[in-house]
């Protein structure tokens, strides 16, 4: 044989195996998300946490979020435009995953707003001025409060709301949660219990319409 | 090696050019093995395993590019990175093994620890094992290739 031709099919063989394996890993990965979820589904969504959408509909979105995390604002225009796609047939739970130093306040700031109606105005201007205060290297979470004013917040009673044993138990519940589920990384999405497991746009839409296709 | 000893007899140049495709294939399957392990399996890769990285991937270009034709000189450029690699590499596995006190770890901050084992082949292969493995044959192999050509 010719050694071009040994060479060629020694890197065609590798790339193969390298294929064959990662195909084989997800899988196996895909299988385990979905036992450790199906084992978790009641910790998924509880009773009072944020949700958006017809409450009847039947297929749930499950996120898990960090609002410092580029990747979750990105995804939430995206996630709104799958719900406005399909209206009616799916609602939208959103769950704290405060990965990111800085975002713990921020959280207990959304959850002190939900409790006055208001998260997800709070949450719309919390993505929009993420880069003032969700620096990486030095965030600074108090910059926040500035970028609410047009939300409307009642400030003196955030504020008081922030320390109160439902939004810090709230909040804590939900860390617990997203940890049992899995969830270490934002945004982890859920639909009707099963993990999006490769992470992307595509993905989740297929997962989504998948659900709505077996729902409706 | 003279000014024209870079291509040896037909049948000689064989054993080399197959000694050189044997390193060239441990190589990149240190590569792929290593990208699978942290894009795959997403365990992220400590200092020292890009310090590891940084001296093996290299070799994949360099060797094959040293096969067609075959070039002795190959064997001058590749065998320093393979030195390098496995002295590194040597020294990961003594950080994890305990034997370099935990002041001398350097990538404690921030980052992944390098004494941490993060993966356990079979309960006793780990990742810088294997890499002292893949630097050691192909250092072994590089250096009897050179033996050979000296004149």
């Amino acid at each position: 044989m010719k050694k071009g031709t040994i060479v060629t099919i020694a890197a065609l063989v590798l790339i193969i195996f390298f294929a064959g394996a990662t195909v084989f890993y997800q899988q196996q990965q895909a299988s385990k998300a979905e036992t450790v979820a199906r084992h978790n589904a009641a910790l998924l969504e509880r009773d009072g946490v944020p949700t958006k959408g017809n409450p009847d509909a039947k297929v749930t979105i499950v996120e898990f979020f960090d609002p410092a995390c580029e990747t979750c604002k990105a995804f939430h225009p995206y996630v709104q435009q799958l719900m406005n796609e399909n209206p009616g047939k799916i609602r939208l739970v959103m769950r704290y995953a405060p990965l990111h130093p800085g975002s713990d306040y921020v959280v207990s700031l959304l959850e002190a707003a939900k409790q006055q109606g208001k998260f997800w105005e709070t949450l719309e201007a919390t993505y929009a001025a993420q880069s003032v205060w969700a620096s990486h290297g030095n965030p600074q979470p108090k910059k926040l409060w500035m970028q609410l004013g047009r939300v409307g917040l009642n400030l003196k009673k955030t504020q008081d709301l922030m320390q109160s044993p439902e939004v810090v138990n709230n909040v804590k519940q939900d860390i617990a949660d997203g940890q049992k589920v899995g969830a270490s990384k934002t945004p982890t999405f859920f639909v009707n219990g099963k993990p999006l497991v490769r992470f992307g746009y595509e993905q989740l839409r297929s997962l989504v319409e998948a659900e709505v296709q077996s729902a409706y | 090696m003279g000014n024209t000893s870079n291509t040896s007899s037909p049948e000689t140049g064989l054993l080399d050019w197959r000694l050189i495709f044997a390193c060239w294939l441990l190589a990149a399957v240190s590569m792929l093995g290593s990208l699978f392990f942290s894009e795959i399996m997403g365990l992220q890769p400590c200092v020292l395993c890009w310090y590891q990285r940084i001296a093996m991937y290299p070799l994949v270009v360099i060797l094959l590019v040293g096969m067609f034709p075959l070039d002795l000189r190959v064997v001058r450029y590749a065998l320093p990175l393979a030195l390098i690699g496995w002295g590194i590499g040597v020294y990961h596995y003594l950080v994890f093994s305990g034997y370099i006190p935990e002041s001398l770890r350097p990538c404690d901050e921030g980052g992944v620890s390098c004494s941490e084992i993060n993966l356990e082949l079979f309960g006793f292969i780990t990742i810088p094992m294997m890499s002292i493995l893949a630097f050691t044959a192909i250092i072994v192999m590089l250096v009897f290739v050179k033996k050979r050509n000296r004149p």
